[in-house]
């Protein structure tokens, strides 16, 4: 790796660790909960101070950081390169739409489609999961992208049930019982993801220091070798495919619900493609990383609407530079960071304890 | 009494016969060699007992058990510990999440548990690292346990693998090449380590090696396969005299296999 990008690229190098430098994680792991209960704070006062078009916009990198979240369990954590995650969001948002909109007279309140919808989608996972089983890297890439496709064009053309491309509208807004109040404006929604987002960060979080989140790193790093330890392959590629889809099938339904109205044309490629861009670029394995890449890559299309034919030329630009200059990511995974450090850490959990 | 035993085990890839019709014993507490000239099967032969290729035909049970069907992870969970030739650690983790995954197979938490984080779980975990700590000092690499693995020096990478395998608690621990790459002084501590894991943890041991000092050192019994074919076997001092050993390893041309000593593949 190293001997790839020598010579003049180094100083550059050098310099964006200073730009985007390794404080951010060092702060990150020293101070964890003062910070994060401050990035909270910061969360939930953001919004007073926005439009309702911001706001908008704010719910939307919410999204995006729950499904990255999602994805990074597949890709960060368990090492299955996932080019087709959009299908999962795409499903746990038909689901609701379909349970909870006037095509079939159904109103099922949105917090029991929660449950049914992440199910469905889960199942959904392991149904990918089972025929790509044997693949790795760029061959599970092409599988996966094609399953994503697949799902988009049977939305496309499943008229009598999905309405195809004229998609299907009016979906209920969720409600919240006993209050009898409706979500209907952009911040509640904006709330109602903020929540799911801790939520999902909360789980992600604690599967990654657990044995289960142990077996699927040994599985990324060598699957052979994890085998050999007692890792069930085939039952952990499963559940990380199952968990990773059921984060974009709760992803889903909320986006539904927000909208009000979808269309397969909400669920394409792309979708999928900036996910997963916003994973690489926040740093593949890292959950606050993928917060930071979800404000990069959906937050920084809305400021740099005034060059809007440019917009795509300069996110090109951002994700090769993020490549060669700093390939780890804006965060980097926590086993990624620097020995010392966690020697440090780990040195004062154990006083402590 | 046999803990590990296979019949006429026999393995092909495509036309060639890596591994024919060997029959193969190993007791309770003893150190078996598994020697043998450059592709004469031996990876091969430990791949078919780990479960990670099928044989062809034969039987191979463990502990009374057959296992010729079963998956790697199953075989482990009886109780066969592995290394493997070029080593084969999780490089990007720690030395100490290294030996945590090694004991996959002996922890129960699921995902239910690893959300809620309950008291079971918290036990178990507790209960994992401590173990690890103790393993990663067992073979001597407490100081090191932050660090990550592809960090390590080579030999400690060699004990670190060796702490990982012995983390599954296995009853029977096969090592592919344990010094390949080592110094002498680095092959003697491993000769001594490995005589403790006989002694200290009550383990059988089957190795592959290519160092003669080490196999004459630890082994209570050696068999030599040539060609996938079982040759010989018998104590280390026997294997040392016959014939058609010596002619496997210097025999056929005069340019193969110059010498007995460091053959790392």
């Amino acid at each position: 790796m190293s001997s790839v990008h020598k010579g003049a690229f180094d100083s550059v190098r050098d310099w964006s660790h200073r730009l985007a430098p390794p404080w951010i994680s060092q702060v990150l792991g020293r101070h964890k909960r003062l910070t994060l209960a401050t990035l909270f704070l910061l969360a939930l006062l953001l919004p007073l101070r926005a439009d309702s078009y911001q706001v908008h916009i704010l719910g939307y990198i919410g999204l995006f950081a729950m499904m990255g979240v999602g994805l990074n369990v597949v890709v960060g954590f368990a090492g299955l390169l996932d080019l087709g995650y959009v299908a999962f969001f795409a499903i746990g948002a038909y689901t609701y739409a379909l349970l909870a909109s006037p095509q079939f007279g159904l109103h099922i309140p949105f917090w029991f489609v929660i449950p049914v919808a992440v199910a469905i989608a889960a199942l959904a996972g392991v149904l990918l999961g089972i025929p790509v089983l044997r693949m790795r890297g760029d061959y599970l890439a092409i599988v996966t992208l094609g399953f994503g496709e697949i799902i988009r064009l049977v939305l496309n053309n499943l008229d009598p049930v999905t309405r195809g491309p004229q998609g299907l509208s009016s979906i209920d807004r969720p409600s919240i019982p006993l209050i009898s109040f409706t979500l209907d404006t952009p911040i509640h929604f904006y709330y109602l993801i903020l929540i799911a987002c801790v939520l999902s960060m909360f789980i992600a979080g604690r599967l990654e220091n657990s044995r289960v989140g142990r077996a699927w790193v040994a599985m990324r790093e060598d699957e052979d070798a994890a085998a050999a330890m007692g890792v069930d392959l085939i039952k952990y590629k499963l559940l990380a495919f199952a968990i990773g889809a059921s984060f974009a099938g709760f992803g889903g339904v909320i986006f539904a619900a927000r909208q009000g109205s979808i269309f397969p044309a909400d669920f394409t490629l792309m979708v999928s493609i900036n996910v997963l861009a916003l994973v690489i670029i926040g740093g593949m394995g890292s959950i606050p990383g993928v917060v930071v890449g979800a404000i990069i890559l959906v937050g920084l299309p809305e400021v740099l609407r005034d060059i809007q034919q440019f917009r795509m030329l300069v996110f090109g630009a951002l994700l090769v530079a993020m490549m060669i200059f700093r390939p780890e990511g804006f965060i980097s995974a926590a086993r990624q960071r620097s020995e010392v450090q966690r020697i440090r850490e780990l040195g004062s959990v154990k006083t402590t304890s | 009494m046999a803990i590990l035993e296979a019949k006429g085990v026999t393995k092909r890839f495509g036309g060639l016969l890596a591994v024919d019709a060997v029959d193969f014993q190993i007791d309770e507490r003893m150190i078996a060699g598994l020697i043998g000239p450059n592709g004469a099967g031996k990876t091969t032969f430990f791949n078919i007992v780990t479960g990670v290729h099928r044989p062809d035909s034969g039987s191979i049970s463990f502990c009374d058990r057959t296992i010729k069907n079963l998956k790697p992870h199953r075989i482990t969970e009886l109780g066969i510990g592995r290394t493997f030739q070029n080593i084969r650690l999780f490089a990007s983790m720690t030395a100490l999440e290294n030996v945590l995954v090694g004991q996959h197979c002996r922890l129960r938490s699921g995902v239910v548990g690893a959300i809620v984080r309950d008291m079971s779980t918290q036990n178990e975990e507790r209960y994992a690292w401590r173990r690890a700590e103790e393993l990663l000092e067992f073979v001597g690499l407490q100081e090191k346990q932050d660090f990550l693995a592809k960090n390590l020096p080579y030999g400690d990478q060699r004990r670190l693998e060796i702490a990982r395998a012995l983390a599954t608690r296995p009853k029977l621990l096969l090592l592919d090449e344990p010094t390949a790459g080592m110094n002498p002084q680095e092959t003697r501590e491993l000769t001594e380590f490995i005589r403790r894991l006989k002694t200290e943890l009550g383990l059988s041991i089957l190795l592959i090696e290519h160092d003669m000092k080490l196999v004459m050192g630890v082994c209570d019994r050696v068999t030599v396969l040539d060609y996938g074919v079982k040759i010989a076997e018998g104590t280390p001092t026997e294997m040392q005299r016959n014939p058609r050993v010596i002619e496997a390893y210097l025999g056929r041309t005069a340019s193969s296999q110059p010498g007995v000593g460091h053959g790392a593949s």
